[in-house]
């Protein structure tokens, strides 16, 4: 594995202005405090009740993810870039949606094949020619960005339908102000308290037409053995707006109304974090008992915003992902901002006959596949694994996109063994209504706390880290040997 | 509010309130059980436990001899027992963890921490029956139970969501000071006072002990326990928080409130007003007379029946 990028400290040893006070705070405090930080930490997740149920872990029910002590930083001017990036690329993704169910410019002009949308498993004919409240698909985004060297960040991969994880960007920090508030008072970190201030005015904003009066929102969920019920209960509490499962709403004359005590009230707006496929039985799949039966005919009808819309999975196809740079030019007339991985689209045959040759050294992605299933690390994969994937590419390309392993930067990260660099990305999130974006400065860092490891999803046994966004301006890299173990606040003051 | 919402916080009161019942009434037996030779013929005071708690039925139905052992394991840890303490805080749980947003922190608080301690003592029973060590999960439900309701009581806003969950608290209770005297009714009648004597006294200590009442019977009446004054305090006492009428004070104060807020009253608040007039303008005198069974065996009916109303008129929306 080449060198790669440290979050904190650079090739030459050297601290990055950034990390200055945390490498200090590392250096000074006893292993066995930070030990016991890390222990305060977990009761304090366990107790708030912040647990992650794990598809087929039946004794892991309800797992804590573990979180990091070690806050992942950005510098004042690397998120003023990354955040301009962000939303110039959900505003073109919502451009791109739009224009895919209305008169599909893009694929007239021939910037992309048509098959790759029109076949795609994540076209959904029935929006096909419709229009929804205020022409915006993609109210909640969540991008996930790595970082592979100091100038630059990639995407990996763009999460348009029902991001999660934004619960934990919100705990991390409470957890983290109450373990390390001298931290605090002396970093400016940018605050994202606000963010389910800025969602809930993102969801009045896209009331649909025939609201009347103060609206009614909604949070729909598949309920609480839902891998991220946790989360949905988190922010509707924080939202303040009603929890329902399906059993809760019932559809009548093509208007949603949810049980309550005094009877049917009729709602205007469901932040739904349910699959399109789940959300209705009479639309979608029959056999779904999440769903509530003629949603989706209230929706067309106008009488209901769904957030995100239905549709919106083309947009963060992994096949799709690749055209997204000329997505952005093509809507915008601007360069992209952000990055994308350079990525082989395994149906071109040249780019098939590429990857099969480089297997050991690719990331190969299946393009419907999510959480980190259904993926082949070549280095880190045995001569059986890449074999059953070269069965697989073979039979099925257009199932699968390639990219280069990409060394991921790393972060410092405390263990009992004590501190060592972790693989990380970051997953901010882009809100969109009809008043604007808006993005709270920060996100969701995930690491990888296995050594070595890429894979920092949850459900594979990653991590998080709280996400500081700090006022660099007045700092400086320090040098090499500036914080030996013992270094005295003095010295780092000098 | 949500009916499902209302509906979850309704049976976690019944959930919590009926751990404590159930904590309670395992610790009376056994002080009663320790006493040589309490009740004469068949069946033992363990046996009329399981009656008052309405697990009988389910407990014969595992062939087990209603000893202390079998009995108190059943009553506290057995997966089989709907109404196992066990079950009924994981049940409060899962209820409280489907209305996370309808909790405040401090009572999902009580509830999460009482789940996550039930685990320790579930796993150190599994090492056997120890005496001592069921004493101290009984005390550890019981505050529990009080950590719930304190959580609710102090930091609940007053609206639906604090109704719903009172009237939950109180048709449990209700039901739970019914079933006591259903089953013990037989040692409470006037005429077992020439039987007399130490046994009688400490069947009747139980009782009071079961609902946490041998105290206040002191202080209400002053004087040795008669098993008359006993029924008189459980049926009669509105200042008994465990009393029948109170419970119905109170059932009917929250419901009146629900009527109000919501603009109109039906089924459950008239229902509820017929049982509190028939509680106020009952005498002990009367009650004996037309038969202390007969009288708590019709109580536990409309009790039952305004839980079915409850729900139809606003849980099952």
């Amino acid at each position: 594995m080449p060198q790669c990028f440290d979050e904190m400290t650079l090739a030459d040893g050297a601290t990055r202005a950034v990390y200055g006070r945390i490498a200090h705070w590392l250096a000074a405090t006893p292993s066995e405090l930070l030990a016991s930080r890390r222990a305060q930490a977990e009761l304090l997740f366990r107790r708030i009740g912040i647990t992650f149920a794990v598809h087929g872990d039946k004794d892991a029910a309800e797992r804590l993810i573990p979180f990091d002590i070690v806050p992942r930083l950005l510098g004042r001017s690397e998120w003023a870039r990354l955040e301009e990036g962000l939303r110039q690329r959900v505003k073109a993704l919502n451009l791109f949606i739009a224009d895919i169910y209305g008169a599909q410019e893009i694929l007239k002009s021939g910037v992309m094949p048509t098959d790759i949308v029109l076949q795609n498993p994540y076209y959904e004919p029935e929006m096909a020619g419709r229009r929804i409240p205020h022409d915006i698909y993609v109210h909640i985004a969540g991008i996930d960005i790595v970082r592979i060297d100091a100038g630059d960040f990639y995407v990996l991969e763009d999460n348009l339908r029902t991001p999660s994880g934004v619960s934990y960007m919100l705990e991390n920090r409470e957890v983290m102000m109450r373990l390390a508030p001298d931290l605090f008072a002396e970093y400016r970190v940018a605050p994202v308290e606000n963010y389910p201030d800025a969602l809930l005015a993102t969801l009045r904003s896209i009331v649909p037409r025939a609201a009347r009066g103060e609206p009614t929102i909604v949070l729909l969920t598949p309920g609480q053995y839902n891998s991220a019920y946790y989360e949905h209960s988190f922010l509707a509490d924080k939202l303040g707006v009603e929890l329902v499962e399906g059993r809760d709403l019932l559809v009548r004359d093509d208007v949603v109304y949810m049980r309550t005590t005094e009877g049917p009230k009729r709602v205007d707006v469901i932040y739904r974090r349910i699959d399109d496929a789940f959300l209705d039985p009479l639309a979608f799949r029959p056999d779904s008992v999440l769903g509530v039966p003629g949603l989706f005919n209230a929706y067309i009808s106008g009488n209901v915003t769904l957030t995100n819309a239905v549709g919106t999975g083309i947009g963060d196809d992994k096949a799709i992902y690749s055209y997204v740079p000329n997505i952005i030019e093509f809507y915008l007339g601007e360069k992209p901002i952000l990055k994308n991985v350079p990525t082989w689209r395994c149906r071109e045959a040249e780019a098939l006959a590429y990857v099969l040759d480089h297997l050991p050294e690719l990331v190969v992605k299946e393009v419907n596949g999510s959480g980190g299933f259904g993926m082949l690390i070549g280095p880190h994969a045995t001569r059986e694994e890449i074999d059953t994937f070269r069965q697989k590419l073979r039979a099925k390309p257009d199932n699968f996109i390639a990219q280069p392993t990409l060394s991921l930067s790393t972060c410092p990260t405390s263990f009992d063994s004590g501190i060592a660099p972790r693989h990380v990305d970051l997953r901010p999130f882009v809100l969109s209504g009809s008043d604007g974006i808006r993005v709270v400065p920060g996100g969701l860092t995930r690491v990888a706390l296995k050594e070595g490891s890429l894979v920092v999803n949850s459900c594979q046994g990653g991590g998080t880290k709280d996400t500081w966004v700090v006022d660099d301006s007045h700092l400086e890299n320090l040098p090499c040997g500036a914080f030996a173990p013992g270094t005295t606040r003095e010295a780092m003051d000098r | 509010m949500l009916s499902r919402t209302a509906d979850n916080l309704y049976w976690l009161a019944r959930y919590m309130e009926r751990a404590d019942f159930l904590a309670r009434i395992i610790d009376a037996t056994r002080r009663l059980a320790s006493v040589p030779t309490t009740q004469p013929g068949p069946g033992t005071e363990w046996d009329s436990t399981l009656e008052a708690s309405g697990a009988g039925e389910g407990f014969r139905r595992t062939g087990a001899s209603p000893d202390e052992a079998n009995v108190v394991e059943y009553l506290m840890f057995s997966m089989d027992n709907p109404s196992s303490i066990r079950n009924c805080i994981e049940k409060a749980r899962t209820n409280g963890r489907a209305v996370r947003t309808a909790l405040t922190a401090e009572m999902w608080d009580a509830i999460n921490g009482a789940w996550i301690e039930l685990k320790r003592h579930v796993m150190s029973n599994a090492r056997g029956y120890d005496r001592e060590q069921s004493a101290r999960f009984l005390e550890f439900v019981k505050k529990a139970s009080l950590d719930y309701d304190g959580a609710a009581h102090r930091t609940m806003l007053r609206n639906d969501a604090y109704w719903f969950s009172r009237l939950g608290l109180y048709i449990e209770r209700a039901d739970n000071t019914a079933r006591i005297l259903d089953v013990k009714y037989n040692i409470l009648l006037p005429e077992t006072e020439a039987v007399g004597g130490s046994v009688d006294y400490f069947q009747w200590a139980a009782i009071l002990r079961a609902v946490s009442a041998l105290t206040a019977y002191h202080w209400v009446y002053r004087e040795s326990l008669k098993p008359w004054l006993i029924a008189d305090l459980l049926i009669l006492r509105p200042e008994m928080p465990r009393s029948l009428i109170a419970c119905y004070e109170n059932i009917v104060r929250f419901l009146d409130s629900i009527g109000k807020a919501y603009g109109h009253k039906g089924e459950a608040q008239r229902h509820a007003h017929t049982v509190l007039a028939r509680l106020m303008g009952a005498t002990t005198k009367e009650i004996f007379q037309s038969g202390l069974h007969e009288f708590v065996t019709a109580f536990v009916e409309n009790n039952t029946r305004l839980g079915t109303i409850v729900a139809e008129q606003y849980l099952l929306n």
